[in-house]
């Protein structure tokens, strides 16, 4: 057991590094920051003296030493296009996003498994026929254009929603939060819509087709044979064994709605992280292009390490040293 | 639910109309007045603080924090500073936060060391005299103290901001995200990015010289350029200073809402590396062609810029034959006439100077930092392969555009540049004196001319307006007739506005808000 966990916590550890070294070496190509730093004014060797102090003329494997020195400790540095530290600019921005891939994933999640278990039970219904055929479009769409087509209809004709921004949010000990001002909870019903339409189609379908197969099982007859109502059979039986791979699915999604969230808040000009890494690249602004790119990678680690782990943990057969079991992990 | 979502909108939309909602791309980068010289920066900074000297919304330059100017030695200006003024603490405004401000905008790492860099002392002769002294004599030096807000001295102390925020520093300093100044409005809220607003300051001293009809300002960036015409049509916002071009028309048609247009201190150019050695980007072996004068003109008289004005700008921009905008000192409007289109004429002098057979060239082009840029570089493309000059486009993101102008790794390339002194000399400094690592930061162009290097050194210090304004037009002079530049059009800016809103429309795009009113 605990062989395992250090040798996945070591795997882990590379995969942070290797994200680290790309995303670094990638940097090389996006071009100069001195010149939207400075004003047009500046000399040229003001210009070399600058990038010299920021130590932009060291080699590529100095630089990426420094920041991986840096990183580890949590430092990431001076934003070239705000001059403040990295780290506090993703703090004040976290909120922001969290909140909106904790609405949208809730969002999904409910509607997902409602439409999903309705559109089974009543699979030749011409409304679980209209929502099958409904969701094909939500997959398909971009989502920047559903963010644009929802701002068009419902900001600009039907002028019920706001079409950008937070609305007013609350602090709370460091943390701004939008759940308790009627404007905050306006602003983010688009925005959430947009970002989590994809998910509940893909949770909604994943239900539909679950639920259909396990209401095909034995059991499921037998519950039938033995008089329970519809009811009980289809939400206490056939549902409960649905969502264990919904579970999952949800849980390795959560991961990608925050880091999918830049186009999402770059439409609606939700202050989020994502939004912040946008800016960032228009400006070559390196230090929080990294760190952005970090943190993501962090978190996708994180997550499939849990999953892992509990899987080990669920799973017996997984203890067994077996060639199989070692590409498993 | 949608009844509850309604009628919170509509509270909304009947807010106050004393309150200006406004949007553009991006936000001020700090509120840091010396750190950044940068357009939204700029603007936000001369809200919460003055200058000395203020330009007017016609560009002129008129009384701001100093009631009068002269210059009282060759080598020292004399400015009466005006009385009775407080900063937003209630705290006087003196001669000794002129002094301070100064030194503190003239120092690393502020970002405007160079636009005072001719300042040697600031002497505080008393509570309303400050006397500069000039390192030479520097006529413009009025002009170039309009970008320059005044700070307060006691409460920069006290705060630890005695010196400009710096990259390299490793921390923010206390006036990223507060300000004390005497502007006409004061800092309410600032949240970077997301939404700063400015209350109006109610003691200020221009309350009876100016409209003041804005009490309260919410600027919020909005990066998307749909969302932000959006948020126009939508009635969240009454001002946007940069709506997209291609939605102009769009917004013209619904009938509440207003674009105004009007020239911009901004030029569009192409340069040209004419140094005299073999360029990499053409396929000419062991000679650069645009060495030769005439392959300059030729490529000048190919390009139609009537045609790149009506089709690729849609109207929206203004053919010019220099690379300045005509309300600068010292705007050669003689000269301002552009080579006549005539692909005939380009193909002999083409002939003339051994290219009958044209050759091919790489032209660099930035995507996204002018209007349209990349589609003018498509046009010029297109118009110089009539005359059989095949260009290879190389259409980048700016930073790698003004990389490779930088590294002078050009040999044919699109620039744009304004000029905030509304000088000649600005032009001449940074586009035409030889490259030094001083002056000509922005001439990639590899032009060197002794008489224009000294033209430019003089006029930096000559006092006699007449003197100077002969040396700015011989600079002219030989500047036209070298076809360093060949000048496409001068940039058109469009504000749009909720019909009732007026903002007055400003050539250097920073909007003021003290000047906007609304109609009853």
């Amino acid at each position: 057991m605990l062989a395992f966990i250090v040798r996945r916590l070591l795997q882990s550890i590379v995969v942070m590094l290797v994200v680290a070294l790309i995303a670094f070496s990638l940097f090389n190509f996006v071009g100069d920051p001195i010149n939207n730093m400075v004003g047009q004014e500046a000399t040229t060797e003001q210009r070399a003296e600058l990038r010299e102090r920021l130590g932009l003329n060291d080699p590529i494997p100095v630089q990426f030493l420094r920041f991986v020195g840096n990183a580890a400790q949590g430092e990431f540095g001076i934003s070239y296009r705000t001059a403040r530290p990295v780290a506090d600019l993703i703090a004040e921005r976290l909120p922001a996003t969290i909140e909106l891939a904790v609405t949208s994933a809730a969002f999904a999640l409910s509607l997902g498994i409602v439409l999903g278990v309705y559109s089974a039970l009543n699979r030749y219904g011409w409304t679980s026929r209209f929502v099958m055929t409904a969701s094909l479009i939500g997959v398909s769409l971009p989502t920047f254009l559903i963010g644009i087509l929802l701002i068009w209809i419902f900001a600009v004709n039907l002028q019920w929603l706001p079409s950008y921004g937070r609305g007013e949010v609350v602090d709370l000990g460091g943390w701004r939060t939008g759940f308790l001002t009627l404007s905050g909870l306006q602003a983010l019903i688009l925005p959430a819509v947009t970002l989590g339409l994809y998910q509940l189609t893909l949770i909604m379908r994943l239900v539909r087709a679950e639920m259909l197969e396990v209401l095909r099982t034995d059991y499921i007859k037998f519950a039938r044979a033995r008089g329970l109502s519809n009811r009980a059979v289809n939400f206490g039986h056939a549902l409960k064994n649905t969502l264990v791979p919904v579970i999952t699915i949800t849980g390795l999604q959560l991961g990608s709605i925050i880091a999918f969230a830049i186009i999402t808040e770059t439409v609606f000009q939700w202050p989020g992280v994502g939004l912040l890494f946008i800016i960032a690249i228009r400006f070559v602004d390196i230090p929080v292009m990294a760190a952005y790119l970090i943190l993501i990678a962090l978190f996708f680690v994180i997550i499939n390490l849990i999953v892992d782990l509990l899987y080990y943990i669920v799973d017996p057969r997984l203890r067994v040293e077996t060639p199989a079991a070692r590409t498993a992990a | 639910m949608s009844l509850v979502l309604g009628s919170g909108l509509a509270l909304a939309s009947a807010a106050q109309a004393e309150t200006l909602r406004w949007a553009s791309q991006g936000d001020a980068l700090t509120l840091d007045p010396h750190a950044q010289n940068e357009g939204p920066t700029n603007t936000m900074s001369l809200h919460l603080h003055d200058p000395l000297v203020l330009r007017a919304n016609d560009m002129s330059i008129e009384p701001g924090l100093a009631t009068s100017w002269e210059a009282v030695e060759e080598t020292v200006w004399e400015f009466k500073i005006r009385e009775g003024v407080t900063f937003h603490d209630g705290s006087d405004f003196t001669a000794e936060d002129v002094a301070f401000s100064l030194n503190r905008a003239g120092t690393e790492p502020s970002d405007f060391r160079n636009y005072i860099s001719s300042i040697e002392e600031v002497e505080v002769v008393d509570d309303t005299t400050v006397h500069i002294h000039t390192s030479g004599p520097n006529p413009i030096l009025p002009q170039q103290l309009t970008q320059i807000s005044m700070m307060s001295k006691a409460w920069s102390e006290e705060n630890d901001v005695e010196t400009a925020q710096d990259y390299a520093s490793g921390e923010e300093n206390f006036a990223v995200r507060n300000a004390m100044g005497t502007g006409p409005y004061k800092l309410e809220s600032r949240e970077g990015d997301v939404r700063t607003v400015l209350v109006r300051n109610d003691d200020y001293w221009g309350m009876d010289d100016y409209p003041m009809e804005v009490e309260r300002i919410v600027y919020t960036p909005i990066s998307s350029d749909s969302t932000r015409v959006a948020a126009l049509l939508s009635g969240e916002l009454d001002f946007v200073l940069d709506p997209p071009v291609q939605d102009l028309e769009r917004l013209e048609e619904e009938g509440d809402i207003n674009i105004e247009q009007g020239e911009e201190n901004r030029t569009i150019f192409l340069g040209l590396n004419l140094r005299e050695e073999d360029s990499e980007y053409d396929n000419v072996e062991g000679e650069n062609p645009m060495a030769d004068k005439r392959v300059r003109e030729a490529m000048y008289h190919a390009i139609d810029a009537d045609t790149i004005q009506r089709v690729v700008m849609r109207g929206r921009s203004v053919p010019t034959g220099t690379i300045a905008p005509p309300f600068i000192d010292g705007y050669p409007e003689e000269l301002d006439e552009r080579l006549a289109f005539d692909q005939e004429r380009a193909r002999e002098l083409l002939a003339e100077a051994g290219y009958e057979d044209g050759f091919e060239i790489t032209l660099h082009c930035p995507n996204d930092r002018y209007i349209n840029d990349e589609a003018i570089c498509q046009a010029v493309a297109g118009m110089l392969g009539q005359i059989d000059i095949t260009v290879d486009l190389n259409s980048q993101t700016r930073s790698l555009h003004f990389q490779d102008i930088g590294n002078r790794e050009t040999g044919f390339y699109l620039l744009g540049w304004g000029v905030p002194t509304f000088d000649s000399e600005y032009v001449f400094n940074y586009l035409y004196h030889t490259d030094d690592g001083q002056r000509g930061s922005w001439n990639a162009t590899g032009f060197s001319n002794d008489r224009m290097d000294e033209l430019v050194q003089q006029m930096g210090t000559e006092v006699d307006e007449e003197t100077r304004n002969e040396m700015i037009a011989e600079a002219w002079e030989i500047a036209q007739s070298e076809v360093v530049y060949i000048p496409i059009h001068l940039q058109v800016l469009n504000w749009a506005t909720r019909e009732g809103v007026n903002v007055p429309l400003r050539a250097d795009n920073q909007p003021h808000m003290a000047t906007a009113s609304f109609d009853d």
